[in-house]
């Protein structure tokens, strides 16, 4: 083969292992993903990344479970949450969390161990975290 | 002391600037002095920033509340040792800590520098100028770490309790190091262009920083790890969180740079792609440092309302713009020197682990904006976990282990085929041997991703065995030296080569834990009440007493209250206890009640965890204070004014009964078998850049010479 089609051969192999690779993230990235949204917005029969802040006073422990309410983050519709698993620290009433699961028959279900809490980062001010 | 720290910095902003500008005349004007009087405003700007610095932490040190920061990220009861870091756990203040390594650095390299790459060095002190600049207008004009308050009050608010954890000691500065560290390469790679000087003296000046920042971020990157592992009580060590990606990246691309300068330096191939390199590093760096800061993408360490994100994002799209065009613009000075003279070479395997590496950024970098990607593509958000991650990564860091194996090894140029068996015969064998082993000795099948990272892990051994034992036989037959001295000979007299195998069996290992951690870890959440017990993985474990204590826990956090549980192991007649515990920090929230506020803050685990080579046994404990909750109820009724001498009697009566009557308690044990590896090979992978980093003697007999006859020179042209 000559030196100049050779080239040409790597190219396109080259681009062609780029295109599989663009094509593998973006089509399992689309299928993997869950959607986010805000309590006021889940459906039943979906799963969901859910955000928004735990209503006060909302927090109940039943054993294992854990029962309280999200809410929106600016907004008071809110949705009960039923939850098993790890509890990570930074989780308190008037908190923003992530949870994922699902609507079913009024309460969301969340997946075991889904639940996040956005930790009052190193970067927030200690009071906006509290008064929130 | 708060004035003198803002003039600093309003000081240290023009001394950038001018720094920039007299750069740049002196050096299209021919002008020596004022590139010389402009690299004395980068060392003049290091030592205002090393002042603003001190102030700062010395305020930190003697809690002084009128600075706002202090009261904000501080406290009197704060530890001393968390004192310190609490500098750079605030915004501004790590702003400032990322401008003065910044002008550290600068004034490292541009010293380093001062009689060599004449044509280069102004423009790269002219880049770094700017970026200085821009760092010290943010703290001028929008976050100035000096700003007072009017009323000092009482007490501070004190270090978030998250962050109480020996490894935010070194973290942040590790990573901002890193950060800083990559925008040295890309400053003279950016003279290098406008010079077109661009050989290989830029890289050479700047090889070995960029080395340290590969260093430095990889450090930090493994100490977030272990901060992860030990401190946030879910017990893992990597969940793909925007700000970890943010950390990894630019190590990716950094990594990928360090590769592919070698085959520029040997070679005098892919300078475009150095160059692309270098700049894409130096970006992703900064938006790391934006990540952290804007709150665009919802993350566990979830950012406050930032008033800088803007300005990030304008400075990161003027760097990549001015980048672009000026690699574009520079095109015809990019040509290589050489062609690629076979695909089994040396070169040709670098090339193939920086596609590698970049491909992992890529797909990383996708994941991570996947949030706002979607959402412009689709008009909803949606997010990908880590089970995605997972996936497209794994066989991206298989292919990664492999090359790091045979990469190496090859020559330069072109493999001839019989060289290519001689190399390749033993770690093969070995890696089949592994194989064997795995299938017939253990269930590593049940994972075969993780079966195929355990076989190359043994061919990546094997080849830096069979490397370090070729040299030091070779040493041995030449000079008759013993083994140890003939292995530390070669270590010494080839640094950069073995240093750099060493970094790779570093990485082999590392990934070994990863991959074993990853498939074979068993978890488990359960119930117990004191003399309870349950199994996992072979352990007995048994919850003993509850202990409560108050005022200093073991590790030194400074938290009035803990709670936790004494547990009794048991496996294989060995016998030890761990001692998980939970912190509670009071809230300074004035609407509860005055006992309820020192339940109601912050929380956070202590882990107790019984390190093992082959095994970790990780346990965290959740105790179940609703029990308390009635009598903490009465007691707020009861004693709502009380002065604190009596709380604390009140507090220890409370503590008193729950040791006495403890409810259930939740715990979380993990048996993660070889986890411990991940640390040790990246500590192995220090080491080993280490040694690739440190001046070898000849290199520095090199530069003795060259300045003594640079001196001559000079004599002889005056006289």
């Amino acid at each position: 083969m000559d030196p100049s089609r050779k080239r040409k051969l790597r190219l396109v192999i080259f681009l062609a292992a780029a295109l599989l690779l663009a094509t593998a993230l973006v089509y399992t990235s689309f299928s993997a993903s869950t959607e986010a949204s805000k309590p006021s917005e889940v459906q039943p029969g979906q799963s969901y990344e859910m955000t928004g802040k735990v209503v006060n006073d909302s927090i109940e422990r039943d054993g294992d479970e854990l029962r309280f309410r999200v809410r929106d983050r600016d907004g008071t519709e809110s949705v009960a949450v039923l939850y098993s698993g790890v509890v990570p620290d930074p989780f308190r009433e008037g908190r923003e969390v992530i949870v994922e699961g699902e609507l079913k028959k009024g309460t969301f279900v969340a997946e075991r161990d889904s639940l996040v809490t956005k930790c009052p980062s190193k970067f927030t001010k200690e009071k906006e975290g509290q008064s929130s | 002391m708060a004035g003198v720290g803002s003039a600093c910095l309003t000081i240290g902003l023009f001394a950038a600037l001018y720094a920039a500008g007299a750069s740049v005349y002196g050096a299209l004007n021919r002008r020596r002095e004022w590139v010389s009087s402009g690299r004395r405003a980068i060392y003049c700007l290091a030592a205002l920033c090393l002042v603003a610095f001190a102030i700062l932490e010395a305020a930190f040190l003697r809690t002084d509340l009128s600075f706002a920061l202090v009261a904000e990220g501080s406290s009197t009861d704060t530890p001393t040792f968390y004192k310190v870091t609490a500098l750079w756990a605030t915004q501004d203040g790590s702003l400032l800590l990322w401008a003065t390594l910044l002008s550290l650095f600068s004034s490292a390299v541009l010293f380093l520098t001062r009689r060599t790459l004449r044509d280069i060095a102004p423009w790269a002190t002219a880049v770094l100028g700017v970026v200085a600049a821009f760092f010290l207008l943010l703290m001028v004009g929008w976050e100035n770490p000096f700003g007072t308050l009017a009323v000092a009050p009482q007490e501070g608010a004190g270090l978030n309790p998250l962050l109480r954890h020996p490894a935010m000691m070194i973290h942040p500065p590790m990573l901002y190091t890193g950060y800083v560290g990559f925008s040295i390469p890309f400053a003279f790679a950016v003279g290098a262009l406008i010079t077109r000087r661009t050989g290989a003296d830029w890289i050479r000046a700047t090889r070995r920083f960029a080395l340290v920042a590969w260093t430095f971020l990889g450090t930090g990157i493994m100490l977030g790890a272990l901060w992860s592992y030990t401190e946030l009580g879910w017990g893992g060590y990597w969940a793909w969180d925007p700000v970890e990606n943010a950390s990894l990246m630019p190590w990716l691309v950094g990594t990928a740079f360090i590769h592919s300068i070698m085959v520029q330096e040997k070679r005098g191939l892919l300078k475009v792609w150095n160059v692309s390199l270098i700049c894409a590093t130096f970006v992703l760096a900064l938006l790391g440092t934006f990540l952290v800061r804007s709150g665009i993408l919802e993350s566990i360490h979830a950012f406050g309302a930032s008033t800088i994100g803007v300005q990030f994002l304008l400075f990161i799209a003027t760097v990549i713009a001015a980048s672009a065009a000026l690699i574009l613009w520079r095109l015809p000075d990019l040509r290589s020197e050489a062609k690629l003279d076979s695909l089994v070479s040396r070169e040709a395997f670098f090339l193939l682990n920086n596609l590698v590496l970049v491909g992992l950024c890529l797909v990383i970098l996708w994941g991570t904006f996947f949030p706002l990607i979607s959402e412009a593509l689709t008009g909803t958000e949606e997010s990908v976990g880590p089970p995605w991650f997972n996936r497209l990564t794994t066989p991206l860091a298989l292919a990664l282990v492999l090359l790091t194996g045979i990469g190496p090894v090859l020559a330069w140029r072109k493999v001839t085929p019989s060289a290519l068996r001689r190399i390749l015969l033993v770690p093969v064998a070995a890696t089949l041997a592994a194989l064997a082993g795995l299938l017939a000795f253990t269930n590593a099948a049940d994972s075969p991703a993780s079966l195929a990272m355990f076989c190359f892990v043994a061919f990546v051994l094997t080849v830096v065995a069979q490397e370090f034992w070729r040299g030091a036989s070779a040493r041995r037959t030449m000079t008759g030296e013993a083994w140890p001295r003939a292995l530390a000979r070669l270590l010494g007299r080839n640094r950069r080569r073995y240093g750099g195998y060493l970094v790779h069996a570093g990485i082999a290992v590392l990934f070994l834990g990863v991959a074993a951690s990853s498939a074979f870890l068993e978890q488990r959440d359960v119930r117990l009440s004191p003399g309870d017990s349950f199994e996992i993985d072979g352990y007995q474990v048994t919850y003993r007493e509850a202990t409560a204590r108050l005022g200093g826990d073991s590790s030194g956090t400074g938290a009035p209250i803990a709670f936790g549980a004494v547990l009794d192991v048991r496996k294989d007649g060995k016998h030890f206890t761990l001692r998980p515990s939970r912190n509670f920090y009071s809230s300074a929230d004035p609407s509860l009640g005055t006992i309820s506020r020192f339940f109601e803050g912050e929380a956070t685990s202590e882990v107790d965890v019984r390190w093992g080579l082959r095994k970790d046994l990780w346990l965290a404990v959740r105790p179940d204070i609703s029990a308390l909750e009635k009598p903490i109820a009465e007691a707020d009724a009861k004693f709502a004014d009380t002065p604190g001498d009596v709380q604390a009697l009140i507090i220890a009566a409370l503590a008193e009964r729950y040791r006495n009557d403890p409810p259930p308690a939740a715990f979380r044990a993990i048996a993660s078998p070889l986890v411990a590896w991940i640390w040790i090979g990246g500590a192995i992978a220090v080491l080993g850049a280490l040694v690739a980093m440190w001046p070898t003697p000849e290199a520095r007999l090199r530069r003795v010479r060259a300045i003594y006859s640079a001196r001559l020179g000079k004599e002889l042209s005056r006289a």
